[in-house]
């Protein structure tokens, strides 16, 4: 499903290039979900953008659902997020000009795989339904992730990409929010990837990986 | 403490300088164009003022023959019987005013320009008729130097342009007149011995109504653009102080918490700005300066052609003009920056540090200000309805333009949410498309509502110049009927012309006039023949029935517009004539004229003008024998070049004339436009910082970088293109009101308006294409920028 093998990447800055991933593999199966945690600052965000194809890797191959993204110009590659992957960031980032229902249903429609019967039964799932007519500057930090996990989800992507996506929320709203999406991933057949900061969320994932110094291992270290 | 907060304030535009390119660059244009039109406008009156101070002739009382002829024998006499008079001879020659008069008797109050330079060597040989008074740049003109052959021209940088002043025994020699004399010139210093002797009568001495008015409107009209462009500008100002503001706010909380006073520190930001203002209204003088001496060869030709004023094409840079600029660069300045002050001064050193995204003007705002708008476009419909005057016709541009802007916004949320409803079905990009351009719109309502104003005044100046040449090629067609008009050289010629031309050509129409007093004012009076040319093709605008017959049997006159609105005279009212009143039986249009004019039969004209000669002839003949008969007539009798015109001719000439008219205002109106582009720019690279967030998500999901530049692109010329879509009635209505309300102040008649729809095709691209260059550099960097920038959007840690 996802292959991730040997990337390297390093970002130039003032004291020249800064290597932040060193040489990272790893390998998710179709509907298996992992965890990687790691120190701020580790690389975590960037290993998911890469694997999004939101930015090119300095060496190394990724491959997603069996398309290698090296071989994609910008064109493919944002073919490949629209029809692929669901992303879910720490900061929800949805579209502020539009409304809920919009939203949600974005990804779906842009890929054309828009799903009258599961967005509404996301909507319902997500506690929603009542919502879509609002716009994002008028919910709540938890109810803005809900429709992020609901837009990630709704063209039913093989890859769920999270970033923190309960980092911004309280412990209580985080769990209820997590609970409801590991249940929908597992609903949609998709795999998911996904950082975070927190034990108790790690090990509610089929497997976890920890990330440091550039690479990966599956210890955490004391 | 000061210097260390000015060196914190100053050190954003450091880190900003494009934001700082983009204030001082509004700022300069500005001020370059505004000042550019008061220097043209400075430069224009100054001329004026030359023309008119002349001889004092609007200061001074003048004594006039009732017949029209006064002899210095005549004032001779007078001044035996101790009338303080002094003569004045005055009259055309190749083009030049002549001007002759007597420096002994002259009196003191009569500004002779030029004079009182004079050495006493040099008014010897004035007063012996060899030297005469030219201005400086009328020297160089071609045939003034033939004109004036046997005479020692002297410069005189005060004379108007085209007038030479000579002592009168030089001005009779100069124009044939021996023993004449124009007027009588009285000095308002010394009483008058006695009641005037009959056949003389005094002309009170009146400001030339028509000229004053004329070029005041004229000017009006350049100050309005001026003032138009300038608003354009200051939207720019306002754009980048109102974003240098908002991303100061932490530095300013900072520097409050510090312990800078709230006084000082806005004293600071005050002091910043006004160090910028100057510099930037420097730059814009200098700008101005470049524009008005680029446009000036123009405006006095359009000066020149519509209200027969010379003014000279060059340029002096004046002192006034520049802290004019300076003033209003200050001025707009503080206007644009004034919100923004008010905050600094009342900031509480507690203040919120984040910057409130600073255009995001809320629904409420936008409701404020479309009613002002409405209140605005109100009470320019009042000013329409109950106002009167010049004044108030402007008032009804200002109040229509200002509440027009304001609306813009709160109409165009409306067209693009009901735009956006419908693209709904169409899918989500182009839902998208519509829901981003309307939260666009608070950020770009300024650079808009800039760009309104542009396209209209664009509308409106190009409707006016269409309608007056489409109005001015009908009326030739009508006014200039016939095929060739000759000027012959004396009465005899002119005898043997027509002797020669009757059995030639279809008809011969004689054509006299002559100068004199309409209702107080200059005019002219002529006589026309009975004939049908005159009946098929007379611009009558409104006439009595038989006119024709009438005014052939001399028992009434034919008046023009400018007189009959100027006198209020309608038909059937009584004009006074000299040798007895008539009744008016027709109206008719004389576009471009300033003076009152009259038309008579041609034998009432003789009796009561036995002195005019007939000298000039209209020819009605097939229009493809014009080019043979004035071959042969040149020829034959010897005819120089101009005795003869061709309708034709007159008409491409007449036509240039007014095309160089309004050169200057399509000057203006192009760069106006290229303002409003610029503003728009300014306001885009303002918002591209904001605009990541709300664009790093839809390629996050599936857009290339390219994609959402172009549909920014897009997004862009499509409000530029709504916004064309106001300005079009906008401008219409502009031009109606310059037409119909401002000109009949003006220039005392009416001009019919037509449309011209082919314009507004180019107005739609204008549009396009100011939205598109402004968009494009924005789009070019969205497009080019790194993912990492992108990315940064979704960093966790901001
Ligand atoms: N665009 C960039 N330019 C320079 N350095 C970057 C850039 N993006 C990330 N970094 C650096 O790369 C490292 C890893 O960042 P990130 O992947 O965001 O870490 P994490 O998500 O694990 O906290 C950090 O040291 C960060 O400063
Ligand atoms: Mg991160």
């Amino acid at each position: 499903m996802l292959h991730v093998n040997d990337v390297r990447k390093s970002y130039p800055t003032a004291e020249g290039l800064v290597s932040v991933l060193a040489g990272v593999s790893l390998d998710l199966d179709a509907g298996q979900s992992l965890a990687l945690t790691g120190e701020s600052g580790s690389g975590k965000s960037t290993l998911l953008h890469l694997v999004a194809g939101l930015d090119a890797v300095d060496g190394g191959t990724i491959s997603v659902a069996g398309t290698a993204l090296e071989g994609l110009d910008d064109k493919g590659r944002a073919e490949l997020r629209r029809d692929r992957i669901g992303l879910v960031f720490q900061q929800f980032n949805l579209i502020p000009s539009l409304d809920v229902g919009a939203n949600l249903a974005f990804q779906a429609r842009l890929a054309g795989r828009h799903d009258r019967g599961w967005s509404t039964h996301l909507a319902e799932a997500l506690g929603l339904a009542g919502l879509l007519n609002r716009y994002p500057e008028q919910l709540s930090g938890g109810q803005q992730q809900r429709v992020a996990i609901g837009r990630a989800l709704a063209a039913r992507p093989a890859l769920i990409l999270a970033d923190e996506p309960t980092g911004n929320l309280d412990e209580a709203s985080g769990d209820a929010v997590m609970g409801l999406m590991l249940g929908l991933v597992a609903k949609a057949g998709a795999s998911l990837l996904m950082v975070t900061h927190s034990e108790r969320l790690a090990a509610r994932l089929d497997r976890r990986l920890h990330l440091r110094a550039g690479r990966l291992s599956d210890r955490v270290q004391p | 403490m000061i210097r260390a907060s000015l060196a914190a304030l100053l050190s954003h535009w450091w880190r900003h300088p494009l934001q700082l390119a983009m204030l001082l660059a509004g700022l300069a244009l500005a001020t370059g164009l505004w000042s550019g039109v008061q220097a043209i406008n400075a430069e224009a009156r100054a001329a004026y003022t030359r023309a008119e101070t002349v001889l004092g002739q609007d200061q001074l009382d003048r004594i006039v023959a009732t017949d029209g002829r006064l002899t210095v024998a005549r004032f001779a006499e007078l001044r035996q019987a101790g009338w303080p008079v002094s003569p004045l001879l005055e009259g055309r020659r190749a083009g030049l005013r002549i001007l002759g008069v007597e420096p002994l008797t002259l009196p003191r109050a009569a500004a002779v320009p030029g004079m009182p330079m004079l050495g006493s060597d040099d008014l010897g040989e004035f007063l012996a008729g060899r030297l005469v008074l030219v201005a400086p740049e009328t020297l160089d003109r071609p045939g003034v130097a033939e004109a004036l052959a046997g005479l020692k021209p002297q410069a005189a940088p005060d004379l108007p342009p085209m007038t030479v002043l000579a002592d009168i025994a030089a001005a009779e020699t100069l124009l044939g007149a021996r023993g004449e004399v124009t007027a009588l010139l009285i000095d308002p210093g010394r009483p008058l011995p006695g009641p005037l002797p009959s056949g003389l009568e005094r002309r009170v001495a009146v400001a030339d109504q028509g000229l004053a008015r004329l070029t005041d409107s004229f000017h009006l009209n350049l100050t309005a653009f001026g003032f138009l462009a300038f608003a354009v500008g200051i939207f720019i100002v306002h754009a980048a102080i109102g974003l240098a503001f908002e991303q100061r706010r932490p530095m300013f909380r900072t520097l409050r918490a510090l312990g800078v006073p709230a006084r000082t520190l806005g004293g600071l930001v005050l002091a910043e700005l006004l160090g910028f203002a100057l510099i930037a209204g420097l730059f814009g003088v200098g700008l101005g300066y470049g524009v008005a001496a680029a446009l000036l060869p123009d405006v006095a030709a359009t000066l020149g052609g519509l209200y027969g004023a010379a003014v000279p094409g060059v340029l002096e840079l004046r002192a006034g003009w520049i802290v004019a600029g300076l003033g209003m660069a200050v001025a707009g300045t503080l206007a644009a920056a004034g919100q923004g002050l008010w905050q600094v001064w009342r900031l509480p050193p507690l203040a919120s540090a984040t910057p409130r995204a600073w255009a995001v003007a809320a629904g409420a705002t936008r409701r404020l200000q479309a009613l002002c708008g409405l209140g605005l476009l109100t009470l320019a419909g009042g000013a329409l309805g109950f106002g009167s005057g010049l004044w108030a016709g402007f008032a009804v541009l200002a109040g229509l333009l200002l509440g027009a802007a304001l609306v813009l916004p709160g109409l165009m949320a409306l067209v693009l949410a009901a735009a956006g409803a419908r693209a709904r079905a169409r899918g989500v990009l182009s839902q998208w498309f519509w829901a981003d351009a309307r939260q666009q719109l608070p950020g770009l309502s300024l650079a808009l509502m800039a760009l309104l104003l542009a396209l209209a005044a664009n509308v409106g100046v190009g409707t006016m110049v269409g309608s007056f040449r489409a109005t001015f090629t009908g009326w030739l067609d009508q006014r200039l009927a016939s095929e060739l008009y000759l000027t012959a050289e004396t009465p005899a010629e002119a005898a043997r012309l027509r002797e020669w031309l009757e059995p030639r050509v279809l008809a011969v129409l004689p054509i006299v006039s002559t100068e004199t007093n309409l209702l107080g004012q200059p005019g002219d009076i002529y006589g026309i023949a009975d004939h049908a040319t005159y009946r098929d093709h007379w611009p009558l605008l409104s006439a009595l029935p038989e006119v024709w017959e009438a005014v052939a049997r001399g028992e009434a006159a034919l008046i023009n517009e400018q007189l009959s609105r100027r006198a209020g005279l309608g038909l059937g009212a009584v004009l006074d004539l000299p040798g007895g009143a008539l009744p008016v039986a027709g109206v008719y249009s004389d576009y471009g004229n300033p003076s009152p004019q009259a038309i008579i039969g041609l034998e009432a004209f003789g009796t009561r003008f036995p002195e005019v000669q007939v000298l000039r002839f209209a020819l009605r003949l097939p229009a493809t024998e014009v080019e043979a008969l004035a071959t042969i007539l040149r020829a034959e009798f010897g005819l120089r070049e101009t005795a003869i015109v061709d309708q034709a001719g007159i008409k491409a000439f007449s036509l240039r004339v007014f095309e160089r008219t309004f050169a200057v205002t399509g000057a203006l109106n192009t760069l106006t436009l290229a303002v409003a582009a610029l503003a728009m720019l300014a306001s885009l690279v303002t918002l591209s910082a904001s605009r990541l967030p709300q664009l790093a998500p839809v390629w996050a999901m599936g857009l290339t970088q390219a994609g959402l530049a172009g549909l920014d692109l897009a997004r862009t010329v499509m409000l530029a293109l709504l916004t064309a879509v106001a300005a079009l009635p906008l401008g219409l209505a502009l031009a109606w009101v310059l037409l119909a309300v401002v000109n009949v102040e003006a220039f005392g008649w009416r001009l019919p308006m037509q449309a011209f729809p082919g314009d507004w095709l180019w107005l739609f691209a204008a549009a396009g294409l100011a939205g598109g260059l402004a968009a494009l550099w924005p789009a070019v960097t969205l497009m080019r920028r790194r993912p990492a920038d992108l990315l940064r959007v979704f960093a966790n840690e901001r």
